[in-house]
C-alpha cells in the first residue's frame, strides 16, 4: 500500500468519531484498536521474522499489570516482615514502564527460546504465557488474583501551561489509541524496510543462506522479540487504563488466538494485514452478537481461520492489494529511481 | 511417610493416564511432524462420550469405555482426512494454525452443546475406598490404573508386533523410503492420527469419571501431553510412559509440598526447563518408534 | 592484478585435517593451502570426500583432527555469521537464493555486512540511515548489472531459471564483501554457454582481488579456469598442481577412468 493510501486511511480513522454517534460501537473500535496494536506487534514476529510465537498475550498482559500496578501502587510481603511498597505514580509512567518491562521479557524469552526452534519454540512460548497467567492468578498479594485490580486510573496527559488532561471520555481514548497505533505502525514500517528488517526477512526465507552472508540469528531474532514485546506491552497498558479493571483472564490463550486470527487473515508479513484483520475480527463480534451466542461465534472464527488458511493462505491484503493496484513497487535498478523516501507502507 | 506413600500411589494412577496422552501425541508428533493442538479436545471428547453413553444412552459403564475410544478414533480419522490430508506439504505453521482453528471450533461446540456447567459420570464402583495399610485408593482409580496399563500394553504390541506398527515405524524413520517399500504413507498418517486421538479419548474417558467434565478440561491436558512428549523424546513410546509418570510425580509432590495452586504449572515449568537445558528432551529422539 | 607469489598471503590453510563420522573415515591427511588471488579447484570422483572437505572449509563441520585456518584464524568454534564477517563467503548449490524476494532485494539482503546503522537511526529514518540505504541500493543495482541480470531485477528470485539463480547466488556472495569465495559446484546443471559465462565471471571476480576455491565435477571447466588443482580420492589428496600437471598425472587418470583408460585419456587430454 503506498503512502497516499496509508495517509488516507489514517484520515478516515481520525474522522470516525465525528460521524459515528453510537457509543457502543465507538467502545468496540477502541478495544479493537488496542488489539490491532497487539496484532501488529505479533505480526513483526510472526510475519516478518517467521517465528510462530503463541505466547504473545503474555507481553500484553504483563504490560497491562505493570501499568496498572504502577498507577495503583502496591504493598507486597516478600519474606517475613519485609514488604515491598510502591506508591502510586502517574499512569503515563506506567505506560513507559509497561513497554520497558514487556520488552525486557521479550528479550528473556528471545534469548532462551531461540535456541529452541520450530515446533518446540511454539510450545515454549505457550508455556511461558501460561506460567505467567498462573502467577497472576496465585500471587494474590500483588495482583489480587481473580478478584482483579480495579479502579485503575485513566491516563493523564500534562500539557505545558494548560494543566492536566484526564483521558476519561471515549472520544479522548479513541484518539489516544489511534495515536499509539499510528506511531506503532510507523515504527514497524521503518524497521521492516531497514537493514534490520531485511535481516529478519532473510532469516525467515532462507536461514542457511542468511547466516552465510553474515546475518546474526540470535541478535536479529532477539531484536524482533524485544520490539514486538514492547509494543504489545504498550497495548496492554492502554487496555488497563481504558477498561480500568484487569484480572488474570487477560492472559487467556484465546486472546493470543484472536491476535493470530487477525494477523493471519489480514496477511502476515504485510503491514496493513493486522489492521484489516483486526478491524474485521474486532468488529465481527459486535455484528454477530444479536444473531449468535458467543459459543457459536467462536465456532465461526475457528471455521474462518481454517477457511482462510485453505483458500487465501497469504491473507486478505497480500491477495487483494495487487488486484487493486496497490502492490508496493519492488526494487529499482536505475540509479535515478533510487529513492529511499519513496518507500511507503 | 504415609503422605509420601499416598502421593506415590496417586502418581501411579495419574501417571498411567498421562502416559496414554503422551503416547498418543508422541506418535502423531513423531510420525507426522504435526503440532497437534486438537489432542486436548480429543481428551475432552472422550470424557463427554462417557457422559453421553452412560447417562443419555444408559449403557453399561464398562462398555462405554471402548465406545468412547472408538468414537475418538473416528473423530481423529475425520480430522486427518478433512483438514490435514489436503494440507500435506504445507509448511508446519499453516498446519499448526489449522489445528488451532479446529480446536477453537470444537471446544466452542462442546460449550454450546453441553454448556459450561461441569458434568459428572456415575460409576459402578463402591464409594468406600480400598484401604491398603496406611494408604487408601478408590476402586474407581484402581480400575483406571488397570485399564491404563492394559491400553499401554496394547499400544506396545500394536507398534512392535503388528504389520501396521511396522509400517508406522518405517514411516517414522524415513517416509520416502517407506513409500518406496510399498507402505501407503497416506493411510499410515490417517491411522496414526486416529490411533493417537483414540488414546487421548481413552485418557479422557478414564479420567472423566474421576474428576468432572467441562469443555475446557482438555486445555491443560494438551499442555501436559506436550510436556510428556518433550520429556520423553519424539516418537519414543517408552519415553512417553516414563515422562507421564515423571509429570504425575512432579504434580503430586508439587501440590502436596509446595502449593496446590501451582499444580498445573508443573507441566509448563517442565517444558520450559527441559527445552532450555536440553532441547532434545531427556531422551533423544528415538532412533525407532517403540 | 597479479601478485608476486612469494609475497602472497595464505588465505586458507588446511593442516593435517582428518574427518571421521563414527566408524567411517571420510577424509585423512589433508594438507593444502590456498594463496591470495589464486583460483584453486578441488576435484575428485564421486565419493572422494569433496563435499565433506568443502563443509570443513566453510566451517560448517569441525574436523576430527587438524585445523582449518582462514588468514591465520582457526575456524573451529566460530558461528557461520562470524565466519562470514571475516570475509570468507560461500555459495550454495541448491537453495541459493531468497525465493520470495526480487533479485534486487536478494542482493540488498546480501549487503547486510555493509549497511550497519544504529537501530534508532533506522527506526526514525534519520539522515545517516537514509544515506546508508541509498548507498546500499546503488551498490545492489551495480551488482545486479555486473552479473548481467538487470532485465530480471524486479522478478522474484524463485521464478528464475536454475542457472540464473546461481548467478543471483554469486551476486549475493559478492554483496557480502568476500576476500575469499568458496563456490559449491557452481556450474552443475548449467549448459555450455552458461558455463562459459560463469567462467568469465569467476575470472572477473578474481581480478577484483578475491581468492577463489571451487569444488566441481566439470573437468573442462576446471581445467580452463584454475590456477591450481587439488585432486581427492578415497578421502586423500592424490595429486596437486597446475592443470597441465594434473592432466597428465597417472594417479588422477586412473582414479577417474580406471587403469586401462590411461592411453585413451592421454589423447583426449592433448586436445583439451
Amino acid at each position: 500500500m503506498n503512502r497516499i493510501v496509508t495517509l488516507l486511511c489514517l484520515l478516515i480513522f481520525a474522522s470516525v468519531p465525528l460521524w459515528l454517534q453510537d457509543p457502543y460501537l465507538l467502545n468496540a473500535l477502541i478495544t479493537t484498536g488496542i488489539f490491532i496494536i497487539a496484532a501488529m506487534s505479533l505480526n513483526l514476529l510472526l510475519g516478518f521474522t517467521g517465528q510462530l510465537s503463541l505466547g504473545h498475550v503474555a507481553f500484553f498482559g504483563i504490560g497491562a499489570y505493570v501499568s496498572a500496578l504502577t498507577a495503583l501502587g502496591f504493598d507486597v510481603p516478600i519474606v517475613g516482615d519485609f514488604h515491598v511498597v510502591h506508591v502510586p505514580w502517574p499512569p503515563v509512567i506506567g505506560f513507559v514502564l509497561a513497554i520497558l518491562i514487556s520488552g525486557f521479557c521479550g528479550y528473556l524469552v528471545g534469548r532462551l527460546s531461540f535456541s529452541v526452534r520450530g515446533a518446540y519454540f511454539v510450545i515454549v512460548t505457550i508455556s511461558f504465557a501460561e506460567v505467567v497467567r498462573l502467577v497472576a492468578l496465585n500471587w494474590v498479594e500483588l495482583t489480587q488474583g481473580p478478584l482483579a485490580l480495579t479502579n485503575i486510573p485513566s491516563i493523564t496527559i500534562g500539557l505545558p501551561g494548560l494543566g492536566y488532561l484526564v483521558l476519561k471520555t471515549k472520544l479522548q481514548n479513541y484518539y489516544l489509541v489511534l495515536a499509539v497505533a499510528a506511531l506503532s505502525y510507523f515504527l514497524i514500517a521503518r524497521l521492516v524496510h531497514s537493514h534490520y528488517g531485511r535481516a529478519m526477512r532473510g532469516l525467515m526465507e532462507n536461514e542457511t543462506l542468511a547466516v552465510a552472508v553474515g546475518i546474526d540469528v540470535t541478535r536479529t531474532l532477539t531484536l524482533a522479540a524485544i520490539i514486538s514485546a514492547g509494543i504489545a506491552g504498550a497495548a496492554g497498558s492502554l487496555y488497563a487504563h481504558y477498561i480500568r479493571i484487569i484480572d488474570p483472564d487477560v492472559f487467556a490463550f484465546i486472546t493470543t488466538v484472536t491476535m493470530v486470527i487477525m494477523v493471519v487473515s489480514g496477511g502476515k508479513g504485510s503491514l496493513a494485514g493486522p489492521v484489516v484483520g483486526g478491524v474485521i475480527f474486532g468488529l465481527l463480534p459486535v455484528f454477530l452478537r444479536p444473531i449468535m451466542p458467543p459459543e457459536a461465534q467462536w465456532i465461526t472464527y475457528g471455521g474462518v481461520l481454517i477457511a482462510i488458511l485453505f483458500v487465501l493462505p497469504r491473507g486478505i491484503v497480500p491477495t487483494l492489494a495487487p488486484l487493486l493496484g496497490l502492490a508496493r513497487k519492488r526494487g529499482a535498478t536505475s540509479a535515478k529511481a533510487i529513492d529511499v523516501a519513496e518507500e511507503g507502507a | 511417610m504415609t503422605q509420601l506413600l499416598q502421593h506415590l500411589l496417586n502418581t501411579l494412577v495419574l501417571g498411567g493416564t498421562y502416559a496414554l496422552l503422551g503416547i498418543g501425541l508422541t506418535l502423531i508428533f513423531g510420525i507426522m511432524n504435526v503440532v497437534n493442538f486438537t489432542h486436548g479436545i480429543l481428551y475432552t471428547f472422550g470424557a463427554y462420550m462417557m457422559f453421553i453413553v452412560v447417562h443419555q444412552f444408559g449403557l453399561n459403564f464398562f462398555l462405554a469405555i471402548p465406545v468412547a475410544i472408538a468414537a475418538g478414533w473416528l473423530l481423529g480419522a475425520a480430522i486427518e482426512l478433512l483438514l490435514l490430508r489436503p494440507l500435506r506439504g504445507s509448511d508446519i505453521d499453516t498446519t499448526m494454525l489449522v489445528m488451532i482453528g479446529a480446536w477453537i471450533a470444537m471446544q466452542s461446540g462442546a460449550l454450546w452443546i453441553w454448556g459450561g456447567v461441569a458434568k459428572s459420570v456415575s460409576n459402578p464402583f463402591p464409594d468406600a475406598p480400598l484401604v491398603l495399610g496406611p494408604v487408601s485408593v478408590s476402586w474407581l482409580r484402581l480400575f483406571v490404573l488397570a485399564a491404563a496399563a492394559l491400553l499401554i500394553a496394547v499400544s506396545y504390541l500394536l507398534i512392535n508386533r503388528t504389520k501396521l506398527g511396522k509400517a508406522m515405524r518405517a514411516t517414522f524413520q524415513d517416509s520416502d523410503t517407506a513409500a518406496l517399500m510399498g507402505v501407503n504413507v497416506s493411510w499410515i498418517y490417517t491411522s496414526t492420527f486416529a490411533i493417537g486421538s483414540s488414546l487421548a479419548a481413552a485418557a479422557g474417558a478414564l479420567l472423566g469419571p474421576v474428576y468432572v467434565i467441562f469443555p475446557q478440561m482438555g486445555d491443560l491436558a494438551a499442555v501436559k501431553a506436550f510436556a510428556i512428549v518433550i520429556l520423553g523424546g519424539l516418537g519414543n513410546i517408552t519415553g512417553a510412559v516414563i515422562g507421564g509418570f515423571i509429570l504425575a510425580l512432579a504434580e503430586e509432590l508439587g501440590a502436596g509440598y509446595v502449593s496446590s495452586g501451582y499444580r498445573d504449572a508443573m507441566g509448563f515449568v517442565i517444558i520450559i526447563a527441559v527445552l532450555i537445558f536440553k532441547p532434545t528432551g531427556l531422551f533423544a529422539r528415538a532412533e525407532r518408534v517403540g | 592484478m597479479t601478485v608476486q607469489s612469494n609475497s602472497r598471503e595464505t588465505m586458507l590453510s588446511v593442516e593435517n585435517v582428518a574427518m571421521q563420522f563414527g566408524g567411517l573415515v571420510a577424509l585423512s591427511d589433508l594438507n593444502f593451502s590456498v594463496r591470495e588471488g589464486e583460483i584453486l579447484s578441488l576435484i575428485g570422483p564421486n565419493g572422494a570426500g569433496k563435499t565433506t572437505a568443502f563443509n570443513l572449509m566453510t566451517g560448517f563441520l569441525t574436523p576430527t583432527r587438524g585445523t582449518v585456518k582462514y588468514r591465520g584464524t582457526a575456524l573451529k568454534g566460530l558461528k557461520s555469521h562470524e565466519i562470514a564477517d571475516l570475509g570468507l563467503i560461500r555459495t550454495f548449490q541448491r537453495t541459493s537464493v531468497f525465493p520470495r524476494d526480487t533479485v534486487f532485494d536478494n542482493v540488498l539482503i546480501g549487503l547486510h555486512r555493509q549497511g550497519k546503522v544504529s537501530l534508532l537511526d533506522a527506526m526514525l529514518g534519520l539522515p545517516r540511515a537514509r544515506a546508508s540505504e541509498r548507498a546500499q541500493r546503488e551498490r545492489a543495482a551495480e551488482l545486479v548489472r555486473w552479473i548481467g541480470l538487470e532485465a530480471r531485477a524486479n522478478d522474484l528470485a524463485g521464478s528464475l531459471s536454475y542457472g540464473e539463480q546461481r548467478l543471483v547466488g554469486v551476486a549475493l556472495a559478492l554483496a557480502a564483501q568476500p576476500k575469499m569465495l568458496l563456490l559449491d559446484e557452481p556450474v552443475s546443471g548449467m549448459n555450455a554457454s552458461e558455463t562459459h559465462t560463469f567462467v568469465q565471471l569467476i575470472r572477473n571476480i578474481r581480478d577484483r582481488g578475491v581468492t577463489i576455491l571451487l569444488v566441481e565435477h566439470d573437468m573442462p571447466m576446471v581445467m580452463g579456469v584454475s590456477d591450481r588443482i587439488v585432486v581427492l580420492n578415497y578421502g586423500r589428496i592424490i595429486a596437486e598442481g597446475t592443470p597441465d600437471v594434473i592432466r597428465n598425472d597417472p594417479a588422477v587418470i586412473e582414479a577417474y577412468l580406471g587403469q586401462g583408460a590411461r592411453q585413451v585419456s592421454k589423447k583426449v587430454a592433448a586436445h583439451a
